[in-house]
């Protein structure tokens, strides 16, 4: 079993894949988590679907697809900030109808372009964690120690921020600033994380390694390191059953997340469904609510 | 030979901040407007220090917005809020704000000891780990509203009156001036209640300005020595007795203060 494991380590594409493995699990639990605590869950999807025009048309300059990626990001934030602002449209709907442009231009302009560049538009939209290149792998460890480096340095006040806005603005805490560097840090995480996942299932990534740690530790930074641990092990284990089962890199990362996930809802020491004290077959909550259900 | 009448501490703290004339908060025609809608209109008044000032009116007068207003977390559309001759939105490290408990997400995750600290932020400064100090004050802080046996809680285990004392706690540990608070005594228990009016008057022997939100006009109004009654514009400000008048009261609240009467001074 372990030998089967190894094994394959001994090919430097897939040395590559477990680098981008563990880089990958490690800033999406972090950053995700401020996007958990803000229910902001959306608007990870958003931006995850609003890199692609960025990609498409970094490949048609030969320019760096994650500068891109990222450029694309940022504009679709600012372009939901300028609609939530300056019009009666709600945030949500903005999102809305933001990302989905972003999202058909972008599949547009890869189309356009698959042919010529020998690029295969379903790497990007589910990953490939497989077939990452040397220079990817360096860029996602530069973005890597970047977020973290940024996250470790301004903890103390993106804590206060994303708790009590209103009071870390009266704090005199610089609030639009702290928020804008969240937002980088998002796009960046986003960016760093699609070659890995594919930018549909990145949001994935994202929240559930978070979510399936907040419902076992009660402090931010606990639900960070947890989470981490949690995606990494996703990362690693999507990565093996891509290479055993040639599945899409992806998909299989998110499904090992969301099995953990579902082992902490129903396990969980303080919230599992199976496992809250006043658990017992016939009386459980969880039958009383079927029983409504059904009723 | 004269003798030498020596004055409760109160009574020289409110001649300290009378004499010296440093420690008040001069607002001047003060107006919000949200969109086209105009929340809060021409506002001006006078907070000093070593009193406990209450904001009253009736839903919707801009209690809120006026506390928002004067600290610049909304944008005005006129008048200034001016805190010893420079405008209060400047100095904001010297305030300490304690918004509504309908603002804050509390399944969020974090304990009592967090947000305690997060008290402490401002003043440790970017890029720095909180001090030794900064701890000592954050637990001197939680001892003095009584909750340094839930340090180790998430907040989300707590009751209202609770988490109240614990936000209490963070705006002790900014060492703040001015304590602003948004509705304190909203859906909390009459023990928690007291230990807040207590700290409050402990604040204001102190020399502190002390502004609180209130939206009771029962019993509670008497720990409070001066007050503002508004309904988007100023009704009356001053001590309480000035203002709580049945007068005043009506013209605030129109109607629906008769029920009072018997209070009003």
């Amino acid at each position: 079993m372990l030998e089967a494991l190894i094994e394959p380590l001994q090919y430097s594409f897939m040395q590559r894949s477990l680098i981008i493995a563990i880089l990958v699990g490690l800033i999406c639990a972090v950053v995700g988590s401020y996007l958990m605590v803000q229910r902001l869950a959306l608007l990870g999807d958003a931006i995850s679907h609003s890199v692609l025009p960025g990609l498409a048309i970094a490949f048609m300059l030969g320019a760096n697809i994650f500068i891109g990626a990222f450029i694309a990001g940022v504009i679709s934030t600012m372009a939901i900030a300028f609609i939530k602002t300056r019009s009666p449209i709600k945030e949500d709907a903005a999102m809305g109808i933001v990302f989905s442009a972003f999202f058909a231009l972008g599949i547009t302009l890869i189309t356009i372009i698959q042919k010529s560049n020998k690029i295969d538009l379903n790497h990007f939209l589910f990953g490939n964690i497989l077939g990452v290149t040397f220079d990817e792998v360096w860029d996602t460890a530069i973005i890597a120690a970047i977020i973290l480096f940024v996250v470790g340095l301004i903890y103390k006040e993106l804590l206060f921020y994303t708790f009590d806005p209103l009071g870390a603005q009266a704090a005199g805490l610089p609030v639009n600033i702290l928020n804008f560097g969240l937002m980088l840090l998002i796009a960046l995480t986003i960016v760093a994380s699609m070659k890995a996942v594919g930018v549909i299932l990145v949001l994935a990534l994202l929240i559930t390694p978070g979510a399936t740690a907040y419902l076992l530790v009660k402090r931010l930074h606990q639900v960070m390191i947890l989470g981490a641990l949690i995606g990494i092990f996703s990362s690693i284990s999507g990565m093996y059953l891509s290479y055993f089962y040639n599945l899409p890199s992806g998909p299989a990362i998110v499904l090992v997340a969301s099995g953990f996930f579902i082992l902490a809802l129903l396990f969980s020491p303080n919230y599992g469904i199976f496992t809250q004290k006043n658990f017992s077959l016939g009386q459980s909550s969880l039958w009383r609510e079927l029983k409504q259900i059904f009723r | 030979m004269k003798t030498l009448n020596l004055p409760t501490d109160e009574h020289w703290m409110q001649q300290v901040c009378h004499v010296r004339d440093i420690p008040r908060i001069t607002i001047n025609h003060l107006g919000v407007k949200y969109r086209t809608v105009e929340a809060l209109r021409d506002v001006s008044f006078t907070l000093n220090c070593g009193r406990v000032t209450g904001i009253i009116g009736p839903n919707g007068a801009g209690k809120s917005t006026l506390l928002k207003g004067m600290l610049g977390l909304i944008p005005v559309s006129s008048g200034t809020a001016i805190y010893q001759n420079q405008p209060l939105m400047d100095q904001l490290a010297k305030v300490a704000y304690v918004p509504q408990r309908s603002q804050i997400d509390w399944t969020y995750p974090a304990t009592v000891w967090d947000v305690v600290m997060m008290g402490r932020v401002r003043k440790t400064g970017w890029f720095r780990r909180f001090s030794i100090v900064s701890r000592k004050i954050a637990q001197t802080a939680l001892e003095r509203v009584g909750m340094s046996a839930f340090r180790d809680r998430p907040i989300g285990q707590l009751s209202g009156g609770q988490q109240q004392r614990v936000f209490l706690a963070r705006a002790l540990a900014q060492e703040a001036e001015i304590f602003c608070f948004d509705e304190p005594f909203a859906g909390i228990d009459q023990k928690t209640e007291a230990v807040i009016f207590e700290i409050f008057r402990e604040l204001a022997n102190e020399g502190k300005i002390v502004l609180v939100v209130n939206h009771d006009l029962g019993e509670s109004i008497a720990n409070f020595d001066d007050l503002i009654l508004l309904n988007q514009e100023l009704i009356a400000a001053g001590s309480r007795e000035k203002v709580f008048t049945q007068e005043n009261l009506y013209r605030a609240y129109g109607g629906q203060v008769i029920f009072f009467q018997g209070k009003a001074a």
